[in-house]
């Protein structure tokens, strides 16, 4: 059982969680994730890492509220427990040697750009990043971002609630238009991911994709995250979860990520049925 | 507890054969006949959920079954006992109520009796070695060994057996990487020797294999969580949600934990695919993930659990091990109207268990031999069924089998909506990252001598790691050879002889 002690509602549907893990925040790095299982019962799923402390001995995740785990989850408060977290998973983004980087990331991915655009500026790139978010109300870690050494920052939303209307595409475009970044580093949608690849594709650009696939154990046995890249079979888990996005089947991979849609609004309707908050 | 008075009993206890009643030597007198049978759930009931299907033992029935055993001079079983039981000595209890005896004297040698005694491959091992054996009556040890282990199990906590602790406290620091059961053998055995043992697991729960694999009508998850409550009891430690490779590596568990000896049981890992195209389309399945979702994580119980998981109304499951029949049958219970089980050879050369073929069978698991699949098809991103090729045996290959060849012009497609893929596992990446340096076969499996020594100094291994997927108890014995050099090299290095 690990103890919560940091929880903030950051939009309707986002959520940020602080939960006091002192072994696995000295080892986390940027890129890796956390898988969580809420109490007997309950499904493992995964998380980003958003933030951590060595020495206070905390990480921080950042979620959207899309199904019943990540409901019941935002009814938690400081001092309520949480059954199991293990991490930290996943191999850690490479942060290094990329000289002039976009760091490009949608929704909830943001979460993990952060940590990621930190971390390669502290490894000595020239880093850009791109937050992308529906509306502004959606737009999460602005002002942690801003406190970064950061070469530029550009908000995009759908609607021009915050910073430029349109797509992170637009900003990805215009940088590699000017020659102005020699890598991108995508995390978020799978729809966004896809985009910045075509994107990149066009200027011959190398781009790492940080991927969500559904896991179950998330430490390579089950084979639920495996995604076909450069016509190989890989795991999400543990060969990932970055992989080359010119290499990813994106067709095939978000036709995985919608295998349980069903069941997810069985459980939803099942859960409503009982939650409070939903009367 | 026993079925038999105080009275009937020699009044010494003792079983030396001179000094034996009439009474106790008309019992010893072995009793010809067939093998007792398993009493077993119905097979329409049993199809209906996921209760036990071997409902074991009577202690009428054990006791009848081990009187008809010869008690050997030269008991032969005992060689095919993978962790060397005194099998002669604990059917010898039986024969004569004392069930405490014959639970301590398993004990001695194996800290898991009643999950051996479900999932041991007896008819390979230790029963094939009996001298019944040549008329078709070998003696039923399994089924004498679980029923054992459950007698033991039903007495309340307190009272359980607990394996003879052989040497006090030695202040010997060991780590085991893995609760399944590689790991379980050998954190049992050091501690019996006297060290202390922690043993890592990365699932929420401990028991490896025995929880997110074997499913709950073969072996009860009541049934593991008991026996490692009593290795705990022998003062093991258990950290789960611990992932050796990730949130520490096996150089700081010496270096800065203070472990003098450290165990890798993590298991064969990354499930197999077969490498045709349409295997990555919704609905088809790893057996891995199918069991552990309907196993480890309750996905049978979904949406009262929260792990979802397809209910496929015609399932294809791919192989013919012990893994593909616990898929078949669990697909059965999850209400498949057909499961079909596909494997490229015939059922002689099926690599699993005659009782678990026999149970699939009767379960209305549908046997598609000969045949193997050469794309999975799919619409709309999920599978609709498979496109197959028939196979004819040709000649012998390394492992003795003979090996299928296709048979060409013979493709035909079956219809499905699910397919789970039972075709083995190969080596886990993360153990690399748990131990720089370990010496690793090409296939990715961790070199190790009989021992389990590997090529790092204080590192052993054992278990599906060292051999790529086998089976429970050849695991265990693993766990259980190298708990003894580990033990020897500690009592070396500290100077506690």
């Amino acid at each position: 059982m690990l103890p919560i002690i940091h929880t903030r509602q950051l939009s309707d549907t986002v959520f940020e969680m602080g939960v006091l893990a002192p072994d696995i925040a000295r080892r986390v790095q940027p890129g890796q994730f956390l898988m969580l299982r809420l109490d007997e019962g309950g499904e493992r799923i995964p998380l980003t890492f958003s933030d951590w402390s060595a020495e206070e001995g905390w990480i921080r995740t950042i979620y959207m509220r899309v199904g019943k785990t990540t409901h019941r989850l935002s009814h938690l408060v400081p001092g309520d427990e949480i059954a199991d977290v293990v991490g930290p998973l996943g191999v850690p983004t490479r942060l290094d040697g990329f000289g002039r980087v976009a760091v490009v990331g949608g929704g909830v991915g943001v979460a993990a750009a952060y940590p990621v655009a930190r971390g390669m500026t502290e490894a000595g790139c020239e880093v850009h990043v791109i937050v992308g978010a529906r509306n502004a109300g959606l737009v999460v870690l602005e002002q942690e971002l801003r406190a970064l050494s950061l070469a530029s920052l550009a908000i995009v939303t759908d609607d021009g609630s915050a910073g430029e209307k349109g797509l992170v595409t637009a900003p990805l475009k215009r940088m590699a238009e000017t020659g102005s970044i020699d890598h991108v580093f995508a995390v978020g949608p799978a729809a966004m991911m896809k985009s910045c690849t075509l994107t990149a594709e066009g200027f011959g650009m190398p781009i790492t994709v940080s991927l969500n696939p559904i896991m179950v154990d998330g430490t390579g046995m089950c084979g639920a995250c495996r995604v076909s890249v450069g016509g190989e079979t890989r795991f999400g888990c543990v060969d990932g979860p970055d992989f080359d996005g010119h290499a990813v089947d994106w067709e095939e991979f978000m036709s995985r990520q919608r295998i349980y849609l069903d069941e997810e609004r069985e459980a939803d309707a099942e859960f409503a049925r009982s939650c409070s908050c939903h009367t | 507890m026993s079925h038999l008075d105080e009275s009937d009993r020699g009044a010494s206890g003792q079983h030396a054969p001179g000094r034996r009643t009439p009474a106790e030597r008309e019992r010893h007198r072995p009793v010809r006949g067939a093998r007792t049978p398993m009493p077993e759930r119905d097979p329409a009931e049993r199809i209906g959920g996921f209760a036990e299907v071997a409902l074991g033992y009577s202690e009428a029935e054990a006791v009848s079954e081990a009187r008809r055993c010869l008690q050997c001079a030269n008991p032969t079983c005992q060689n095919g006992c993978p962790v060397g039981i005194d099998i002669r000595g604990f059917i010898r209890e039986v024969i004569d109520g004392d069930f405490a005896e014959g639970i301590a004297i398993i004990k001695a040698r194996n800290a898991l009796p009643a999950v051996c005694g479900r999932v041991c491959p007896q008819e390979e091992q230790c029963e094939s070695a009996c001298v019944l054996a040549r008329r078709g009556e070998q003696i039923a040890i399994g089924r004498l060994e679980r029923f054992l282990g459950d007698w033991d199990l039903a007495r309340d906590a307190g009272s359980r057996c607990m394996p003879e602790m052989i040497a006090p406290g030695t202040g010997g620091r060991c780590a085991i990487v893995g609760s399944g059961p590689a790991g379980l053998a050998c954190a049992g055995e050091l501690a019996r020797l006297g060290h202390e043992v922690t043993v890592f697991e990365s699932l929420h729960a401990a028991g490896g294999v025995l929880v997110y694999g074997i499913p709950e009508f073969r072996l009860p998850k009541s049934i593991v969580s008991a026996e490692i409550a009593l290795l705990e009891r022998m003062g093991v430690t258990v950290v789960t949600n611990h992932v050796v490779g990730r949130l520490s590596t096996i150089e700081e568990l010496i270096a800065e934990q203070g472990f003098e000896a450290v165990f890798v049981g993590s298991g064969a890992g990354l499930p197999v695919f077969m490498g045709v195209s349409g295997e990555n389309l919704a609905g088809v399945y790893s057996a891995n993930e199918f069991l552990t979702r309907v196993n480890l994580m309750r996905a049978y119980e979904f949406p009262r659990t929260d792990t979802p998981i397809k209910r496929g109304c015609r399932v294809v499951v791919v192989g013919g091990g012990n893994v593909a029949m616990d898929a078949a049958r669990t697909a059965v219970r999850l209400g498949a109207e057909q499961v079909v089980l596909m494997y490229r050879r015939t059922e002689r050369e099926m690599p699993a268990r005659r009782e678990e073929v026999a149970h699939a069978l009767e379960e209305g698991v549908r046997f598609e031999m000969l045949a193997a699949p050469t794309r999975v098809i799919g619409h709309d991103g999920r599978v609709i069924g498979v496109k197959a090729i028939r196979m004819e045996l040709g000649e012998a290959d390394f492992s003795d089998r003979r090996s299928p060849v296709p048979v060409s012009g013979s493709e035909f497609n079956a219809e499905c909506d699910t397919v789970i893929i039972a075709v083995g596992s190969r080596a886990n990446p993360l153990v690399a990252s748990a131990a720089a340096g370990i010496a690793i076969s090409p296939r990715g499996y961790v070199v190790s001598d009989e021992d389990g020594a590997t090529s790092l100094s204080g590192v052993w291994a054992g278990g599906d790691i060292v051999t790529g997927a086998a089976t429970v108890i050849l695991a265990m014995g693993a766990g259980k050879r190298a708990a003894a050099a580990m033990d020897r090299a500690l009592r070396a290095g500290t100077g506690h002889v």
